[in-house]
């Protein structure tokens, strides 16, 4: 299911004009990233996919549907929204109920909810939790709680909301293995992050917002080796990428065994 | 005599069956500036909690051993004399904002109000604490209307206005883009050279490398190894037990197997990476 977003503009009603003319297109089943500042405007982005915001001016399509004339609740059963901050989003008693809350809600059959939450909970690691309360689990695992509830809605269309932030290397293998896994299925999938490394590692393609507008948009590669633009919007390249550059390697390189080859 | 003190310290919360900090000891001098690394639930905030306070006195739960900073000890001290000394930013900045305060900068004040200070006084020193930390722009907005970053930095701002002589920072950049992290790192560095005690916990290991005197690596709610960032950072054992290390370092150890690394230190840096492949018997550019 593809993303149209035309002419996107965004005013908060303190005023704050947050996006000023995004247009983007995302194709079914890609993996996008999007960078930048804080502030550049990557939550109120993705918040139009939706349907949490409504456009000031411009449209967001979602398949052949548009988002300012279908509910948040429509909207749902297209695209899942794991927040950047889990305790926004968790509400149940125990584990299991709150992965099964969203394909529930969505109307699905017994049987099919409770396929779902299976591989949900499976994919998060979560198969020993089911009757926990979310809250008396860390905030790792809260975080895990949150991707699964939404991951269970199983929505052609997900966006993770900085999912690595606070979390150890352990976790945020485990969460690269979730997205890996996403992509297999063909899901689209959306992430805002900090974490460049990750990014590098884990997306074919970055978007680079800035001050609301779209800075850069393309192949990871050639979007992450641009040192000086990404330097606009507060955002360094990953690391092997500035060594590698540094080192005077003639192609950029972005993970490790890219930059182990060109050394060879 | 160490600023902080911890002596065999165990602690366990009311409601779990297992202590999260077993026998910690931990010394920590005025003006050092001590990250805390370790993977998700090796009772990296706990210990925040613990110089903070909070525990036990808050969270209650059993505890034993001694912890004292600045000579007093915790177990002798009510919470509120603890906070005078002691200022935490907490993990995440959702947790810490009053929600009592329309603005930024009354957030940044409410701390200064509830001890009294002269109102002409609290106004210089919000403002002072909004310039070093660079959030003066932010000053009129709702506290509620700002990204996770710039929540964060009124989190951290809001207790340096208070000028603790110990200052604990759980994950402050974790929702901050390269620069702002690059800046609350510079801002704590310099508290640290005017004589402020800094314990803070981090993931970001370039960072840690660049900026803290000393890196303590939990684990388990164990001290597993401590010292010299560069010595600790790139210990074979931290990979082994889950914790996130640099690129640099990852890189090079692979090189080191490839021969393509051959120096005997591993870089947890940039600069110290570059440097490590281009010297005479290093891996050379092409």
């Amino acid at each position: 299911m593809n993303i149209e977003i035309k002419d996107l503009r965004f005013t908060y009603p303190t005023g704050l004009e947050a996006l000023k003319g995004i247009s983007l297109s995302v194709n079914a089943g890609e993996q996008v990233a999007i960078v930048g500042q804080n502030g550049a405007g990557k939550t109120t982005l993705v918040r139009h996919f939706n349907g949490l915001l409504r456009p000031s001016a411009g449209s967001v399509w979602i398949g052949d549907w548009d988002t300012s004339k279908y509910s948040v609740a429509k909207l749902a059963s297209r695209v899942g929204y794991v927040f950047q901050n889990p305790d926004e989003q968790l509400f149940s008693r125990d584990v299991l109920t709150e992965v099964a809350f969203g394909p529930k809600n969505l109307g699905y059959e017994k049987d099919k909810v409770d396929a779902l939450v299976k591989r949900a909970l499976s994919l998060t690691e979560l198969n020993d939790q089911t009757e926990t309360n979310p809250y008396d689990l860390s905030p790792t695992w809260r975080k895990m709680v949150a991707l699964a509830s939404i991951i269970a809605m199983d929505t052609p269309i997900v966006i993770f909301d900085e999912p690595t932030t606070g979390q150890d290397a352990v976790n945020v293998a485990r969460i690269a293995n979730v997205i890996a896994e996403l992509k297999k299925e063909g899901k689209t999938v959306i992430t805002i992050t900090h974490d460049i490394d990750f990014c590098a590692e884990n997306f074919e393609r970055v978007i680079a917002l800035s001050k609301g507008e779209v800075l850069l948009d393309g192949p990871a590669r050639e979007v992450l080796g641009q040192e000086e633009i990404l330097a606009q919007t507060y955002v360094d390249p990953p690391q092997l990428t500035r060594l590698g550059k540094m080192l005077g390697l003639k192609a950029t390189v972005i993970n490790q065994e890219e930059f182990l080859n060109a050394l060879k | 005599m160490a600023f902080v003190n911890f002596q065999n310290v165990t602690y366990k919360y009311p409601l779990t069956k297992t202590p999260v900090l077993k026998n910690i000891n931990l010394q920590v001098n005025e003006g050092e500036f001590i990250a805390v690394m370790g993977p998700n639930g090796a009772g990296k905030s706990t210990l925040c909690y613990a110089l903070a306070g909070f525990v036990p006195h808050f969270f209650k739960g059993e505890i034993s051993g001694e912890i004292e900073v600045d000579g007093k000890k915790s177990s002798e001290s009510t919470l509120d004399e603890w906070v005078l000394n002691v200022g935490l930013a907490f993990q995440n900045p959702f947790n810490q904002i009053s929600g009592a305060k329309y603005t930024v900068f009354e957030e940044i004040a409410f701390g200064l109000e509830n001890i009294g200070v002269p109102r002409n006084e609290m106004k210089d020193r919000v403002d002072e604490a909004m310039a070093l930390t660079g959030i003066r722009d932010l000053a009129d907005r709702s506290p509620y209307s700002l990204s996770g970053g710039q929540q964060q930095r009124v989190a951290l701002t809001s207790i340096l206005v208070m000028r603790p002589r110990l200052l604990v920072l759980d994950e402050p950049t974790s929702q901050m883009d390269p620069i702002g992290t690059r800046e609350v790192f510079g801002v704590v560095r310099k508290m640290a050279e005017e004589g402020m005690t800094v314990v803070m916990v981090e993931h970001k290991v370039e960072w840690i490398a660049h900026f803290a005197d000393r890196v303590i690596a939990l684990n388990e709610g164990q001290v597993l190894m401590e010292g010299k960032p560069n010595e600790v950072l790139t210990a074979d054992l931290l990979p082994e037990k889950g914790f996130g290390i640099s690129r640099y370092t990852s890189v090079a150890r692979q090189a080191q197997q490839q021969g393509l690394w051959k120096q005997k230190q591993l870089p947890v840096t940039l600069f110290e990476a570059a440097e490590g492949f281009t010297s005479k018997g290093g891996g050379g550019s092409n």
